[in-house]
C-alpha cells in the first residue's frame, strides 16, 4: 500500500514523470488489449490479407494518436506556438523539443503492440496463409485433384482450426508452425532495431549541441510548470472572489455590514508574518469582471517578459511591443463586460499625461518617494518606485498598452 | 480500501478531476455491464434484427442519460441559461462551453458500450446473419428442409441441432464478426483522429476567449458550492440562535442581589463564539430576510464586482460618558 502511494508521489512530482507513468499505463493497457482481442480471421481469400496486415497496422497507428490525446503537452505546444509574441520571444527550439518528447512517448505502445503481434503469429498466419510454397512441405503440387481457386480457397482456411477441411493435402500444424517462425523472427528483429536506435539516440545524442539542450529543456519544464501555477492560481482566486462576492451579497440584502468583527479582530493578530493568506491577499487586486478578463486575455496575446522584477523596481525590459491593435481586438472581442473598455482606455490616457509630466519636471530635483496605489491591475506591484517607473515611461514614450497596464494607475503622490 | 481512499483524494482534488473520474467509472461499469450480460440471440427470422440493434443501442442512450444526471455541469449549465438577467449579464460562450464539456464526458460510456458491441461482433452476426448469400460457404445443411432464410436465422445459435458437425456455421459467423471488427476500428480510428486534431488546432482558434470561458465556468460551479455552503452554515447558525433565543424568551426574569463577584462574570470564550456566529449570519436574521435572500439569488443575481469590499468604512467605537465626555474613541 505504501508503496502504491509512494509510486504515485513520484509520478505526479513533476510533468514528465508524470507522462512516463501514463506511457507506462499505455504498453500495458495495449499487451492487455491485444490479449483480450478476439482474433478473428475471416479464412477467405479475399479478405484474409487485409485482415491480417491491418491488425497488425491499424491499432499502432491508434496507439499513436491515443498517445498524442492523452499528453496534455500536445496543447502546450500548439499554444506556444499560436501565441502572439507579446512580451516574450518565442523559442523554436523548445517547441521542437516539446514535439520530439511527445512523439517519443507515443510510440512506446504502438511498438508493444506490433511486437507482441509479431510474437503472436496470428496476423503473419491470417495475412500469408495462401502464399505458401507447397514444395517447402515436399507436398505434390498437382497431385491432390484440385483446381488453384480451390486450392487457394483451402490454403485461405489454414488459420481456422475448426473449419479447414485440406488436412489431407497439407497438414495444418506444419504451415502453422512455419508461418509463425517466421512471424517471430520478424518480430525480435523489429525489437533489435528499435532497441539499437533508441540506443543510438540516447548515447550520441550528447555529442551534439548539448549546452542548447539543456537550454530548451528547462525552458520546455518551464512552460509547462507555468501554465499549471497559472491554472491553480486562477482557481485559488475564483474560490476567494466567489467567496467575497456571496459575503458581500449577504450583507447587500441585510443592510448590515460586518465591518466591526473584522476591526477588532486585526488588532488582536500581532505577527503580520504568520497570518495566513486572506481571501484579499488572494484576490491579488483583481476584483471586477472585467479585469479579470483582461487578466485572462493578455495572458495569451501578451505573455509578460521572462524578466523577475525585484521589489519596487518597475521592469523597463520588453522582448516586444503589443501593439495598439491587440488592445483594439481585445476591446471588441470580450463581450461579457459590464463597463465598455473604453471607459478604461480613457482613464488611462488622462492618467498617464499628468504623470508624465509631473515626472519629467520632477525628475530633475532627484525625487524619490512618489508613492502609488494600485487601482484595479493584474499582477503590478503594490508601490513601486517612482524614478524607474517613470524612466519606463520616458523611455517609451507613450509605451505599448501593455507596459502602461503593468504600471500602477497614478491615483496620488506625494513629493518628498 | 487505502488504494480506493487514494485514489479518491487524487480525484477530489478538483472539479474537473470529479467530473473525469465519474466518467472513467460510468465507462467501467458499461464494460463490467457488458461483459456479464447474457446476450441471448432468438434465432428468428422476424425477431433477430429487433433484438440485437436494441442491444446495441438502448444501453448506450440509457448511459448517455446517466452521464447527464450524475454531471456537476448540468445543474450549473441550467440555472446560468434560464435566470433572469439581474445585475450580472450572461455570457453564452460560457454556457456553450459547459454544454460541450458535460456532453463530451457523457458520451464516452455509450461509445464504449457500442465499440465493444462492434469487437465483439454477437450483435453483428445476430442481426445481419440472415444477409449473407450462402452460396460463398461450403457445407450448408440442406437437408433439413427448412426455408433458407430460417436457416441463416440460426447462424448465430450454436447449440442448435442442424449445424452439429458442420464448418458452415463457423465460416459465416467468422466473416460477419471480421466485418464488425473493421466498422468497429474504423469508428475508432475517426474518433482519434478528430480528438487529435481537435486537441491540436484548439489553441489556434481564440485562444484568449477560451481562457476566460474556462475560468468563469469554473468561477460558476465554485460559487454554486460555496453559495450551497454558507446557506448550511447560516442555517445551522440561525436555528441554534433561535432556538437559544426562544429558551431565554421562556426564562423568567430574577432580580439577583449579591455582589458581583469573577464567578458570575461572563466569560470572554462565549463572547468570541457568539461574535463568530454573528458574522457567520452576515446580518440576515428573520425568516422573511432568508427568504428574500433566496429569490433575489436567482432573480437577479449580484454582479461580479467586489470592489466595495475593499473600501467598507470601518465602525469605530467612542466611549462617551454620561455627560458627553470622550473616554476613548477609535476614530
Amino acid at each position: 500500500m505504501d508503496k502504491f502511494r509512494m509510486m504515485a508521489q513520484i509520478l505526479q512530482s513533476n510533468q514528465e514523470s508524470f507522462m512516463n507513468g501514463i506511457c507506462g499505463v499505455m504498453a500495458l493497457a495495449s499487451a492487455q488489449l491485444y490479449t483480450s482481442f478476439e482474433f478473428n480471421c475471416p479464412c477467405i481469400p479475399e479478405y484474409n490479407y487485409s485482415y491480417g496486415i491491418s491488425m497488425l497496422v491499424i491499432p499502432p497507428i491508434w496507439f499513436f494518436l491515443l498517445g498524442f490525446v492523452l499528453n496534455n503537452n500536445i496543447s502546450i505546444l500548439a499554444e506556444e506556438w499560436k501565441r502572439p509574441v507579446g512580451q516574450r520571444r518565442k523559442d523554436p527550439a523548445v517547441i521542437r523539443y516539446m514535439c520530439v518528447s511527445i512523439s517519443q512517448r507515443s510510440l512506446i505502445a504502438p511498438a508493444v503492440w506490433i511486437s507482441v503481434t509479431l510474437m503472436d503469429g496470428k496476423s503473419f498466419l491470417c495475412a500469408y496463409s495462401m502464399d505458401l510454397d507447397m514444395l517447402e512441405f515436399g507436398k505434390n503440387v498437382s497431385g491432390h485433384g484440385l483446381s488453384q481457386e480451390e486450392l487457394l480457397r483451402t490454403l485461405a482456411k489454414i488459420p481456422c482450426k475448426h473449419i479447414y477441411d485440406g488436412q489431407h493435402i497439407l497438414s495444418r500444424e506444419a504451415a502453422t508452425r512455419y508461418i509463425c517462425c517466421i512471424s517471430q523472427a520478424f518480430g525480435w528483429l523489429f525489437l533489435l532495431i528499435i532497441t539499437i536506435a533508441a540506443f543510438l539516440i540516447r548515447a550520441i545524442r550528447p555529442c551534439f549541441t548539448q549546452a542548447t539542450f539543456l537550454k530548451t529543456k528547462y525552458w520546455s519544464h518551464y512552460v509547462d510548470t507555468e501554465r499549471k501555477m497559472f491554472d491553480e492560481t486562477c482557481t485559488e482566486h475564483a474560490k476567494s472572489f466567489a467567496k467575497i462576492c456571496i459575503k458581500q451579497y449577504f450583507e447587500g440584502v441585510s443592510g448590515e455590514i460586518q465591518s466591526l468583527h473584522d476591526h477588532s479582530r486585526g488588532d488582536d493578530s500581532d505577527d503580520e508574518d504568520n497570518k495566513p493568506a486572506t481571501e484579499e491577499d488572494t484576490l491579488m487586486g483583481v476584483r471586477r469582471q472585467d479585469t479579470m478578463n483582461k487578466v485572462l486575455w493578455d495572458w495569451h496575446t501578451c505573455k509578460p517578459p521572462l524578466s523577475l522584477r525585484k521589489y519596487g523596481d518597475a521592469s523597463t525590459e520588453q522582448n516586444g511591443d503589443c501593439s495598439m491593435n491587440a488592445n483594439k481586438n481585445q476591446d471588441k472581442n470580450i463581450g461579457d463586460k459590464t463597463e465598455l473598455n473604453e471607459g478604461q482606455n480613457g482613464f488611462k490616457c488622462s492618467y498617464v499625461n499628468p504623470g508624465l509630466d509631473i515626472g519629467q519636471s520632477n525628475l530633475d530635483k532627484g525625487y524619490e518617494n512618489a508613492s502609488f496605489s494600485t487601482e484595479q491591475n493584474g499582477f503590478t506591484n503594490r508601490h513601486s518606485n517612482a524614478s524607474t517607473g517613470l524612466n519606463g515611461f520616458m523611455n517609451g514614450g507613450v509605451s505599448s498598452p501593455c507596459n502602461i497596464q503593468r504600471k500602477a494607475w497614478a491615483v496620488y503622490y506625494s513629493k518628498v | 480500501m487505502d488504494r480506493l481512499k487514494l485514489v479518491l483524494q487524487y480525484f477530489q482534488s478538483n472539479s474537473e478531476s470529479i467530473s473525469n473520474g465519474i466518467c472513467i467509472i460510468l465507462s467501467l461499469i458499461s464494460v463490467k455491464l457488458y461483459t456479464s450480460f447474457d446476450f441471448n440471440c432468438p434465432c428468428l427470422p422476424q425477431y433477430n434484427k429487433m433484438y440485437a440493434l436494441g442491444v446495441m443501442f438502448v444501453p448506450p442512450i440509457i448511459l448517455f442519460l446517466l452521464g447527464v444526471l450524475v454531471s456537476r455541469h448540468t445543474g450549473v449549465l441550467m440555472e446560468e441559461w434560464v435566470r433572469p438577467l439581474g445585475n450580472r449579464t450572461k455570457n453564452p460562450a460560457v454556457v456553450k462551453f459547459l454544454l460541450s464539456s458535460m456532453l463530451q464526458r457523457a458520451l464516452l460510456a455509450p461509445m464504449v458500450w457500442i465499440l465493444m458491441t462492434l469487437l465483439d461482433g454477437k450483435c453483428l452476426i445476430c442481426a445481419f446473419s440472415m444477409n449473407v448469400d450462402p452460396k460463398y460457404f461450403t457445407g450448408i445443411p440442406n437437408s433439413t428442409g427448412l426455408e433458407l432464410i430460417k436457416i441463416m436465422a440460426k447462424v448465430p445459435c450454436k447449440e442448435d441441432v442442424i449445424f452439429k458437425n458442420s464448418s458452415f456455421r463457423k465460416a459465416v459467423s467468422r466473416y460477419v464478426r471480421c466485418y464488425s471488427q473493421a466498422i468497429g476500428w474504423s469508428i475508432l480510428l475517426f474518433f482519434i483522429f478528430l480528438g487529435t486534431v481537435g486537441r491540436v488546432l484548439k489553441p489556434c482558434f481564440n485562444h484568449a476567449t477560451f481562457l476566460q470561458t474556462r475560468y468563469w465556468s469554473n468561477y460558476l460551479d465554485i460559487e454554486q458550492k460555496l453559495f450551497d455552503e454558507t446557506c448550511v452554515l447560516h442555517a445551522r447558525d440561525f436555528a441554534r440562535k433561535c432556538v437559544v433565543q426562544f429558551f431565554e424568551s421562556m426564562r423568567e426574569d430574577v432580580t439577583v442581589r449579591m455582589p458581583l463577584s469573577n464567578a458570575l462574570r461572563p466569560s470572554t470564550i462565549q463572547n468570541e463564539y457568539e461574535e463568530e456566529e454573528e458574522e457567520r449570519l452576515h446580518g440576515i436574521t428573520r425568516q422573511d430576510q432568508v427568504d428574500h435572500l433566496l429569490q433575489t439569488w436567482y432573480e437577479c443575481k449580484p454582479e461580479l464586482d467586489v470592489t466595495n469590499m475593499a473600501y467598507k468604512p470601518k465602525g469605530c467605537i467612542t466611549w462617551e460618558d454620561h455627560n458627553g465626555k470622550v473616554l476613548f474613541s477609535e476614530v
